[in-house]
């Protein structure tokens, strides 16, 4: 594999158990709620296929389980097939580690990039995950996720159009 | 968009389910920023120009610096200065900027810490606090109780 560098990293303290944050990031039951509707697959082991999907079935992203540790670390790489342009960015790789933070629970996202990738092209994940994650953490401690709205950063789209 | 060979900084985002007043006032007042800041206050009387001061629990100045800019329930900014760390002090003024936007039933929160030179350890040190601090913020307004470990200042600190 080539050699992947973080490049966006978000931590989120979140008053839950380790358990249970493993559950929200592994069981579709959860990320349709805090990841905009998507159903998730992911076979339990290392080198198992994982997959985010459009509630029409669509596949949003594509990968494969390159890290499997319940309930500290999940790493998955992360290729973008819908929508269409963005297939053209290489694969990435995104870590979830979980560790006891006191009574709560530390979840740190890290995105990591093979190739040197734009700023324009990184400022998608660094606006959507900071909702993802913010919802992720409302769910888990108040059962409600409220509604954000999001369309990818227009830097994002122009930058991917020149790949 | 941040040139890192001249400046230092950090970014965080985190969306809230609050209003912006409620939320400009957990960022100022006593009794919301000693449940998730490490029970700290600040001294203040929130003009540009007033001098500001975060205050540790044990009567010792955490950081100071004055207000630059207050646009409530927007926009804050402050300079800031560590206090309490010798080294940290050493290295000047930062800047600190709360930006406050309402989204839908949400409030966008964007804190951003900068530094006018590039590998800060100012910087660095609060990288490591911030997302605690904010995350606790969060469960405060959401939920009434902010996380146990941001309602006391750290031991040997």
């Amino acid at each position: 594999m080539p050699d992947f560098k973080p490049r966006t990293v978000y931590v989120t303290y979140i008053a839950s158990t380790p358990e249970k944050v493993w559950q929200a990031l592994t069981s579709s039951e959860f990320t349709r709620k805090y990841f905009w509707d998507r159903d998730i697959e992911i076979e339990p082991k290392l080198g198992g296929a994982f997959a985010l999907k459009l509630p029409d079935g669509k596949v949003n992203v594509n990968g494969k389980v390159i890290g499997w540790d319940p309930p500290r670390k999940l790493s998955v790489t992360w290729k973008v097939e819908w929508p269409e342009d963005f297939r053209k960015l290489p694969e990435c790789v995104v870590t979830y580690e979980i560790a006891k933070a006191g009574e709560a629970v530390r979840l740190t996202m890290t995105e990591s990039h093979s190739w040197n990738v734009p700023e324009a092209i990184l400022s998608g994940g660094r606006m959507g995950w900071p909702a993802i994650l913010s919802s992720l953490k409302s769910l888990l401690e108040t059962g409600h996720v409220p509604a954000i709205q999001m369309e990818p950063p227009r830097e994002m789209i122009e930058a991917i159009k020149k790949l | 968009m941040t040139d890192a060979a001249k400046n230092s900084s950090f970014v965080y985002v985190t969306y809230i389910r609050t209003t912006p007043e409620k939320l400009w006032q957990a960022l100022i007042e006593p009794e919301f920023t000693r449940q998730f800041w490490a029970a700290t206050t600040q001294d203040c009387d929130w003009k540009v120009g007033s001098s500001w001061k975060l205050m540790i629990p044990d009567g010792r100045v955490g950081d100071a610096g004055e207000v630059l800019e207050i646009d409530p329930p927007r926009r804050l900014v402050l300079s800031w200065r560590n206090e309490f760390k010798p080294e940290l002090k050493a290295e000047g003024f930062s800047r600190l900027t709360y930006l406050l936007e309402p989204q839908g039933e949400m409030v966008k929160l964007t804190v951003t810490h900068e530094m006018p030179h590039p590998g800060s350890e100012f910087i660095e040190k609060v990288s490591g606090g911030w997302p605690i601090i904010l995350s606790s913020l969060k469960s405060l307004l959401e939920t009434g109780e902010s996380l146990e470990a941001t309602r006391r200042w750290p031991e040997g600190v």
